[in-house]
């Protein structure tokens, strides 16, 4: 499957994605609301005064490391490569903080809940940050940083 | 409690989908947006594989007054299509591109790869109380 792209994981990514999306409507149709990672996040951490109920945020956010802890234990172990420099990590998790604050969201919450629901502001913002991150991710490319 | 409990399972439920999907690894989340590299079209499908329920999910939402275990369904209401939502996507799939992270990933990573992990997700948090401060 894919012979194109040899490193693709076609089958576990539905199969992930599905998980996600099964998480993301047990949020909405058992608490009614968005799952949100980086509002979640926010709200967990006391950095938000709106939104769902700290208890509710705090939760979720647990849940998140729990899940994937299992998932490693089940499968043997997950890869990460992260980058050998802590700079990508404090840099981009600067933008990626401040960014989701001021564009209302993230991945999960417009990428999935927000273009699942045929959101228009849900849908621009995952235009612009995806087309942000292939811009970047080319930039650093041809930069030399890849 | 029964919220606790919801919020807790659709949390672990959702990073475990990250961690078995690849998406809780930052090359291949960079590998995605590396449209002049080596390209690696995993994320489409997790994207795809997680708007199929919620799609689902939204239908069914329409059909009723409140959710299970809640009083009402708290939803963004927000139509406006501004400078903050364009700029602020923007800085976000900058910082995506660089670290390879997102928020999900971040913190699904504090259980696998803890240090730099770690590193991110107080940058994160750093840059959310920057807005809170600048707002």
């Amino acid at each position: 499957m894919l012979a194109a792209f040899p490193h693709a994981m076609p089958v576990e990514g539905l199969i992930g994605g599905l998980m996600i999306g099964i998480a993301a409507a047990l949020m909405l149709l058992g608490l009614g609301r968005i799952a949100g990672v980086s509002g979640l996040a926010a709200r967990a951490t006391g950095i938000a005064d709106s939104g769902a109920p700290r208890s509710i945020a705090i939760a979720f956010v647990i849940g998140l490391p729990l899940g994937a802890f299992l998932v490693s234990l089940a499968t043997g172990g997950v890869v990460t490569r992260f980058p050998p420099s802590v700079i990508p990590m404090i840099l981009g998790g600067l933008l990626v903080g401040f960014g989701t604050r001021l564009g209302s969201g993230c991945t999960s919450g417009h990428g999935v809940c927000g273009m699942s629901r045929l959101s228009r502001r849900s849908l621009i913002a995952t235009a612009i940050f995806m087309a942000s991150g292939f811009i970047t991710v080319a930039l650093m490319r041809f930069g030399g940083l890849l | 409690m029964i919220r606790l409990a919801i919020a807790l399972v659709a949390g672990s439920i959702f990073g475990a989908g990250l961690a078995f999907s690849g998406m809780s690894d930052p090359a291949r989340v960079q590998g995605f947006l590396d449209l002049f590299g080596n390209w690696d079209p995993t994320l489409a499908f997790v994207m795809g594989g997680a708007i199929i329920p919620m799609a689902f999910a939204w239908l069914i939402q329409r059909r009723i007054d409140k959710p299970f275990a809640d009083a009402h369904f708290s939803l963004p209401g927000t139509v406006d299509i501004d400078r903050k939502l364009a700029i602020g996507a923007g800085l976000f799939g900058a910082g995506w591109g660089i670290s390879g992270l997102c928020p999900g990933p971040g913190l699904a990573d504090l259980a696998i790869n803890p240090l730099p992990a770690l590193t991110f997700v107080i940058a994160m948090l750093a840059g959310m109380t920057v807005h809170r401060v600048t707002n």
